[in-house]
């Protein structure tokens, strides 16, 4: 058993295991240290001093975010001193801070300026020489403007735990400053878009580059016909943003908000996520019958993707040829749906609603370009609902409109860690073995970074894994690179938790982040709407049936692989 | 940075860079050594030298160029045949060694941490070569100039030239 360490907080007795930081004992006596650079499962450095308290048997004040309690000790947080130091140390972050509050896109939702009201500061008690470093806005998903960052390092942390390394500190002292090696724009380093380094600021330092103009102008030209489809995980995460519960399933509200900014219609992405998987699975077969390179990789994450072309091009046989969901829904509207409406290819104007900022790299891609015309995140979502004055958390539910409305469970699970590994499986496995009726997988789930299984269909033992997080995909490939571990199909998604957990879904106060698992929270929508759904496997929702009936005829036919399939190529990256 | 560098690395530089990766990259903590040694070995450290530090030791770019970036005894731009040294410590400065670099850098035409186009001359700052009897002073290779005065600069420089 754990040694149990007795002290106390502003009083309050605790008792907590040996080696806990002051700051989680001070949680269990529901006391909430103020931090900055401290955000749970990322960064732990004790750099920032926003945490300071006093602490006996301590000299001076002392981080709560890595000084570890001891037996008998006596912590104040709450003390002169403590919020003397506290509002200093913010004046001086302030000193240095771009104040463009009232347009920064964090207003309201940023650590620094809920501090600074708190601790009543003077943001111009230090008048200092102001810091200009250009803004990079050199790819189509992150904008950095350095003049706004505090160097709290969550960014450098979140980029070293996907083991991508692209930022760093730079320099020394005053000018010291986070970007890539050689001061050199985001787009000439191995950076893969993930986006978890604007999740991780907690200041307007890092944004997605938004495409929320380019929506609004489309909305307004009549010429266009404006249709808009949004990813399975962004109703699970789009409420956050209208402070509802964390894991609250907004579908029909999120659908009734869509159609309030007018477009022609609303479809669900989780369709052509139950399309993937009937192209994907069908792929996997083949790739198994004909003796073709296995383990067979998901494609569905543009991260992950762009990272294999880079670091691993030796691996890009083994993507599935598959586009994603996002690109395949793009594709299918501007041939099969352009054709059934006749309506010029120019004159629609797709809209992808993802929780992703990668996703707005891979809609540029040179093989897809065109497919989709503006990616936006769950957080521009939110930002266009607000701006149209939709009163969100009023709205009725409502249903995504016909024929891209009804799809299957599995295809909604396809935004948590795992989700797109079990659709393959309910459908590949029902290919190769009729009689097959197991629809849970149950080894795959959970948020878990590598999860591995094997099962037995038709006669065939298939050996998966699915990853989350690059650094396990990392490991993953160098152990299958050794010979160490060998698989049939992986499924990797870049993010840890899946797409759940993306690098556009809205930031949550630090509060939050640091007391809540996110990942498993927000996963679950998913899954309880996958229990839900009548229809489990992808290849029994009719609108498949109708898809390639009418259009396509059969999963990888000619057709469906002009449409729906892409190439990769290998990336050299400095 | 975007220019192309005129870097090459001979042979026996690339030789001697990749032993010294080799002998060190089991020692946790080596990146300091070896690029003081990569320093040594091409007398800067251009982003080619980087790169081949980076890949040899198995850690990120960006982690190698921020810690060649924090301090100040690494240099990303090449030094010259002759490199000047002034001192910008309490002493010399008070007596108008500042003064002293604008003007230097005023006659080359380059500015402190550069080096000029003919490869002659670099310049850099110190604090303090234990000589502030003789403040203002400087160091051009190993040889110390004290009791400087601006108009003093060019004559000195020019001895170089020859």
């Amino acid at each position: 058993m754990e040694k149990m360490v007795n002290l106390k907080i502003n009083g309050i007795p605790v008792s907590v295991p040996e080696g806990t930081t002051i700051l989680e004992a001070a949680r269990k006596a529901h006391i909430e240290i103020p931090t900055l650079c401290f955000l749970k499962d990322v960064n732990c450095v004790g750099s920032c001093r926003m945490c300071v308290v006093e602490a006996t048997g301590a000299r001076g004040l002392v981080a709560a975010c890595v000084y570890p309690v001891a037996e008998g000790m006596e912590v104040r947080t709450n003390t002169e001193k403590c919020r003397q130091s506290r509002k200093m140390t913010l004046e001086l972050f302030l000193s240095k801070h771009k104040k463009k509050c009232l347009s920064c896109e964090r207003n309201h939702n940023c650590e620094l300026q809920k501090l600074s009201l708190g601790y009543s500061v003077d943001e111009d008690r230090f008048k200092g020489e102001d810091f200009v470093l250009p803004i990079d806005t050199s790819t189509p998903y992150v904008v950095r403007d350095n003049d706004k960052c505090i160097n709290c390092m969550r960014c450098v942390a979140a980029c070293k735990k996907q083991n991508v390394n692209a930022i760093g500190p730079i320099g020394r002292g005053f000018n010291v400053h986070i970007g890539s090696a050689f001061d050199r724009p985001l787009s000439e380093s191995p950076c893969v878009g993930c986006g978890q380094c604007i999740v991780a600021c907690p200041v307007g330092a890092l944004a997605e580059k938004s495409n929320v103009d380019e929506v609004w102008s489309a909305l307004s030209d009549s010429t266009k016909k404006v249709i808009f489809y949004t990813a399975p995980s962004v109703r699970a995460t789009l409420g956050e943003a209208f402070d509802m519960p964390i894991g609250t399933n907004v579908e029909g509200k999120m659908v009734a908000a869509i159609r309030r900014l007018n477009p022609h219609a609303v479809f669900n992405m989780d369709v052509t996520a139950d399309l993937t998987i009937m192209e994907e699975a069908s792929e996997l077969i083949n790739r198994i019958k004909t003796n073709k390179p296995l383990p067979m990789f998901t494609s569905c994450c543009p991260a992950w993707v762009k990272f294999v072309e880079q670091t691993y091009p030796e691996f890009i046989p083994n993507i599935s040829t598959c586009k994603s969901p996002q690109q395949m829904f793009g594709a299918l509207l501007k041939s099969y749906w352009c054709e059934k409406h006749d309506v010029a290819k120019e004159n629609l104007f797709v809209v992808s609603v993802i929780p992703c900022t990668a996703k707005k790299y891979e809609c540029k891609r040179d093989e897809m370009l065109g497919d989709v015309d503006a990616a936006i995140t769950t957080r521009e979502l939110a930002r266009m609902i607000k701006t149209a004055g939709i009163k969100f958390t009023e709205l009725p539910d409502e249903e995504f409109d016909n024929p891209f409305a009804l799809a299957s469970g599995a295809g909604a699970i396809f935004g948590a860690t795992g989700g797109v590994m079990e659709a393959a499986l309910r459908t590949a496995a029902h290919m190769l073995d009729g009689s097959f009726e197991v629809l849970d997988f149950f080894a795959v789930r959970g948020s878990k970074g590598i999860k591995e299984a094997t099962y037995l269909v038709a006669g065939h033992t298939l050996h998966v894994a699915a990853v989350s997080g690059l650094d396990n995909a990392r490991t993953l490939l160098e152990q299958i690179k050794s010979g160490e571990k060998k698989y049939d199909f992986v499924e990797v998604m870049s993010c840890p938790g899946g797409c759940v957990n993306g690098g556009g879904q809205p930031t949550l106060s630090d509060s939050v982040r640091n007391s809540v698992e996110l990942k498993e929270a927000r996963a679950k929508a998913l899954y309880s709407s996958d229990t839900q759904n009548e229809l489990r496997r992808s290849a029994d929702s009719p609108v498949m049936d109708v898809i390639y009936d009418d259009f396509l005829g059969f999963p990888n036919s000619h057709k469906a692989h002009e449409i729906l399939h892409t190439s990769y190529a290998p990336h050299k990256i400095i | 940075m975007d220019k192309k560098s005129d870097f090459h690395s001979s042979a026996q530089q690339t030789q001697k860079l990749k032993a010294v990766i080799e002998e060190s990259r089991s020692t946790p903590g080596c990146l300091m050594h070896v690029l003081q040694e990569a320093q040594g070995i091409y007398g800067y450290l251009p982003i080619e030298v980087q790169s081949m530090i980076a890949e040899g030791l198995g850690i990120s770019l960006s982690e190698v160029y921020g810690v060649a970036t924090f301090y100040s005894q690494f240099s990303l731009k090449p030094k010259g045949k002759h490199r000047i040294s002034v001192c910008l410590g309490t002493a010399c400065y008070v007596k108008g060694s500042d003064k002293i670099l604008e003007e230097i850098e005023k006659v080359l035409g380059i500015k402190c941490g550069e080096c000029t186009e003919d490869g002659l001359f670099s310049i850099d700052s110190c604090r303090c070569v234990g000589a502030c009897g003789l403040a203002p002073v400087m160091m051009i290779d190993n040889e110390v100039y004290g009791k400087l005065k601006p108009e003093m600069v060019k004559d000195i420089l020019d001895k170089y030239k020859a």
